[in-house]
């Protein structure tokens, strides 16, 4: 360990304070402007949330398992009391609004509240040196306007939506017409509103952690001295911070669409559904690389603690996420090519997207250069570390057939898109996610888990989510088209083989609770550092979980060390 | 050296894969007009324009991605045998390298720029309706275009509806509904073209000639929402998009039945109003074209074609 890090760790621990005013009991959480609490209530908000949207998609892959409809008449029967064509009817339309539901809750409500509410709260004022955010209560209502939002996009599943049946069902996209004249009824508009609070929630967050890494960092610790991982949440701040707004303008032209009149999207009042897609892209494409981007912080720190090795060139795979984070603003229409954007654009538009494969290449090159020469242990976080270079590797390469409008003419809505972005999130996030999740869980916790029940969690995982996605490649490319209830019978293979798949990930998930719950029983002290030496980022000077309040005195960091 | 073998044999192992792969692929039985039950191909190209996207994709794309994911995986293999801690229990301390950073900003900039080149020329051919001038690049992508296409002949309009198609003929101003078959029964298996697969099969298809260029235009019925016109032998796919006429075309070289679904979500039943389109021979399409103009009514022109199952 550097002297840098020894002196830090002093003075971590002969100043932990023991605050006689720590709120207990409910207070403690409702009330609470504590990083850490904040983060900790933030990571189960999203466990909850993932649970939800885990379960919606297993509905839609038991549906997919055979051709034909095999659940949903059911499920609508049951809940409309209907029978016959009429409950087939309302079981489409309830497929569509799984599946619109789904994507809206992983996406708002388990990644973003996992990386950038719970792990960016958490660590990265522990990473730089702060006591706490900038901005505490700021931080405490980011968090409760969530499971607001939550509640109020639950909400819409049981009002009226298209005439008849109940729920938003027009895609995690929100198109008008669809989204307008397409579903009358109030659902769309509770969900309308869960964006918005959602939004606000996000935008606060942003604001309070960008200000947080910009002044609160230790002495001696310049901004290119700071971890990959703070680095990942300041960019990823500044994307929610210049995107979220853009969807909340875009969201709010469709409510008063809706409700007051307006024609921005309606082309009978001459407005343009095209400038609906234009101004969600705007924001749609950012938040896919806040998804991923936190990640990318994450997984750089645990190559390098496993390793046992510092990240190799720091320099550039700050500047590439800021590269990436960018030209994220200037790629969106590449989901629009076949709305009949002219060719100009249509060029432009590849070009750009393309640009974003070398930083990503960057990335992807340094974290395996971390590695070489290393002297790595292969514990749990790693292994999802290792899991995660290799599955976004494959979900970008297929990004980079996406790009060509050429190639993108034949798979565009098809599952080859389904396939690449689950790729990238669902095998890319998500395991950045659990790496974070199993490589901080004793700091947090002060608890170690079971490393046979960890080991056992990825490897259902991976096989699962392996299963589940890359037959979507096939479907794809033989031209099944996405959010499709029911298919022509030669899609029956792949996708029978991609709902085994999500049986053996519901197991992973199984295995997950359980090593979760096992862990807290067992209660097998972790210490304050698990990870040895390679573990050089200030929050392993400190105990295990930290004190409620950390670095009273603040930590310096020498000049000669960096991150 | 144990790892040495390992990494050979690792090696020969990932060169007799990749000799396969586009074997595999190509050695694929794949039906014309619709897919085949477990394709992991693209669909059988009919036109010149799914010719270039069916060689683009096979070729540079598959080629590229295929070997920077195995060379991704080699990296983190040898990683794995060679720098775990049993076999290096000292790390090294480099955290630099520049002539390899550079490398490895500048390949890849070099790899996406040889993707480019034949990405632009195919995408300006599926973006330029044929004049009778202008060559096509066809199958051979890096070329600077061979394939000769007739100027578009006939104009066809395809209306997106909840949830059918209107096919118009626009030189003749004659348009019908074309709907899926099946729905009576709820779940599309039994429908009057036995021999036509379900959720695919519909009871008016859009009637074209063979080895004739066809004007496409698409669009959406006003106060609808968006649909998308998709026929993936054709090599086409676009947005139907209510007050907006979107344009494309093709010039299918195969006479036979050709399927498609719409690929934009629009509603309750987006999975139930397929895309049929029957190319017919030049004599078939212009005794079927006489009698529609005579009679404005499919039904009784389309009986003219020779009858499918």
């Amino acid at each position: 360990m550097s002297e840098a890090h020894l002196e830090a760790h002093a003075t971590g621990h002969d100043h932990v304070t023991h605050d006689h005013h720590t709120p207990t009991g409910w207070r403690r959480w409702l009330f609470s402007t504590n990083h850490k609490d904040i983060g900790i209530m933030y990571l189960v908000f999203a466990i909850i949330a993932g649970i939800v949207g885990g379960l919606l998609s297993g509905f839609m892959r038991m549906e997919l398992q055979e051709p034909g409809i095999q659940i949903f008449h059911g499920l609508a029967s049951m809940v409309y009391g209907l029978d016959g064509a009429a409950s087939l009817d309302a079981g489409k339309q309830m497929f569509n609004v799984f599946t619109t539901a789904h994507a809206l809750i992983m996406v708002f409500f388990m990644v973003m509240p996992a990386t950038m509410g719970g792990f960016a709260n958490y660590f990265a004022p522990l990473m730089i040196g702060a006591p706490d955010t900038a901005f505490p209560r700021i931080n405490n209502i980011a968090f409760w306007l969530l499971p607001v939002a939550f509640i109020l996009l639950l909400m819409s599943l049981f009002f009226e939506g298209a005439p008849g049946s109940t729920g938003f069902g027009g895609g995690w996209t929100v198109y008008p017409p669809l989204s307008t004249m397409g579903h009358p009824g109030p659902a769309m508009d509770f969900a309308i509103l869960s964006l918005h609070v959602a939004g606000v929630s996000s935008i606060l967050g942003a604001i309070n952690l960008i200000t947080t890494i910009l002044n609160m960092r230790a002495p001696g610790m310049t901004i290119h001295k700071m971890p990959l991982f703070a680095w990942s949440v300041l960019v990823t701040g500044f994307l929610l911070l210049l995107a979220l707004p853009v969807l909340a303008g875009a969201i709010t032209m469709l409510l008063t669409d809706r409700n007051f009149g307006t024609q921005f999207f309606a082309p009978e009042g001459g407005g343009d559904p095209i400038l609906f897609q234009h101004l969600f892209w705007f924001f749609g494409h950012p938040e896919v690389y806040i998804m991923i981007l936190p990640g990318f912080g994450i997984v750089s720190h645990i190559v390098a603690t496993f390793s046992r090795k510092p990240v190799f060139g720091y320099m550039a795979m700050a500047y590439a996420m800021v590269a990436i984070g960018f030209v994220g603003f200037v790629v969106w229409a590449h989901h629009m090519y076949t709305t009949g954007l002219s060719l100009d654009v249509q060029r432009y538009f590849v070009a750009a997207t393309m640009v974003i494969a070398v930083p990503t290449g960057v990335k992807i090159f340094s974290w395996i250069a971390t590695m070489w020469g290393g002297s790595i242990t292969f514990r749990i976080p790693m292994l999802w570390a290792i899991g995660f270079i290799f599955l976004f590797t494959v979900g970008g390469v297929t990004g980079v057939v996406l790009a060509n409008a050429a190639a993108d003419r034949a798979l565009h809505d098809t599952y080859y898109v389904v396939a690449h972005f689950h790729y990238v999130l669902s095998l890319g996030a998500v395991f950045s996610i659990f790496a974070g999740w199993y490589y901080w869980y004793p700091k947090m916790f002060g608890y170690m888990y079971s490393e046979f029940l960890g080991k056992l969690h990825f490897w259902t995982m991976f096989i699962g989510v392996n299963l589940i996605f890359f037959p979507q490649h096939f479907l794809g490319l033989a031209g099944m088209p996405r959010r499709y209830i029911d298919y022509p019978d030669a899609f029956t293979l792949w996708n029978r083989v991609s709902s085994i798949g999500y049986y053996v990930t519901f197991v992973a998930m199984v295995i997950f609770f359980y090593a979760t719950w096992e862990a807290s029983r067992k209660k097998r002290p972790a210490g304050d550092n698990p990870w040895g030496d390679g573990a050089t980022t200030l929050e392993w000077t400190l105990s295990s979980p930290p004190p409620f309040h950390q670095f009273s005195t603040l930590p310096k960091i020498d000049s000669k060390n960096a991150h | 050296m144990v790892t040495g073998q390992f990494l050979r044999k690792l090696g020969a192992a990932a060169t007799a894969t990749l000799a396969l792969m586009p074997a595999f692929a190509s050695a694929q039985e794949i039906g014309k007009g619709h897919p085949e039950p477990g394709q992991f191909h693209l669909q059988q190209s009919v036109t010149p324009i799914m010719d270039s996207i069916v060689a683009f994709h096979d070729g540079p794309l598959m080629w590229t991605i295929t070997l920077i994911v195995l060379f991704v995986l080699a990296l983190l293999v040898v990683v794995v045998v060679r720098f775990n801690a049993k076999s290096n229990p000292v790390p090294a301390r480099f955290t630099h390298n520049t002539a390899i950073e550079v490398i490895w900003t500048v390949v890849p900039i070099v790899i996406l720029i040889i993707i480019a080149v034949p990405s632009f020329g195919v995408l300006s051919d599926q973006m330029t309706v044929p004049d009778g001038e202008r060559r096509y690049l066809g199958e051979n992508i890096f070329s600077f275009g061979e394939v000769e296409v007739p100027a578009a002949e006939m104009t066809v309009k395809a209306t997106g509806e909840q949830w059918y198609w209107t096919y118009e003929y626009v030189d003749q101003g004659i348009y019908f509904d074309s709907n899926i078959l099946g729905t009576a029964l709820g779940n599309y298996t039994d429908h009057e073209k036995p021999g036509q697969p379900r959720l695919l099969a519909v009871d008016n298809e859009l009637v074209v000639p063979v080895n004739t260029t066809v004007r496409l235009q698409v669009t959406a019925s006003p106060g609808g929402v968006i649909h998308a016109f998709a026929v993936p032998s054709f090599g086409v796919k676009i947005d139907a998009v209510p007050g907006r006429l979107n344009e494309t075309w093709f010039n299918s070289r195969e006479t036979g039945m050709f399927y498609g679904q719409c690929s934009e979500l629009c509603g309750k039943d987006h999975a139930y109003m397929p895309i049929a389109v029957r190319v017919v021979t030049a004599e078939e399409y212009q005794a079927f074209i006489t009698a529609l103009e005579e009679s404005r009514d499919y039904a009784s022109a389309v009986a003219v074609l020779p009858a499918i199952q």
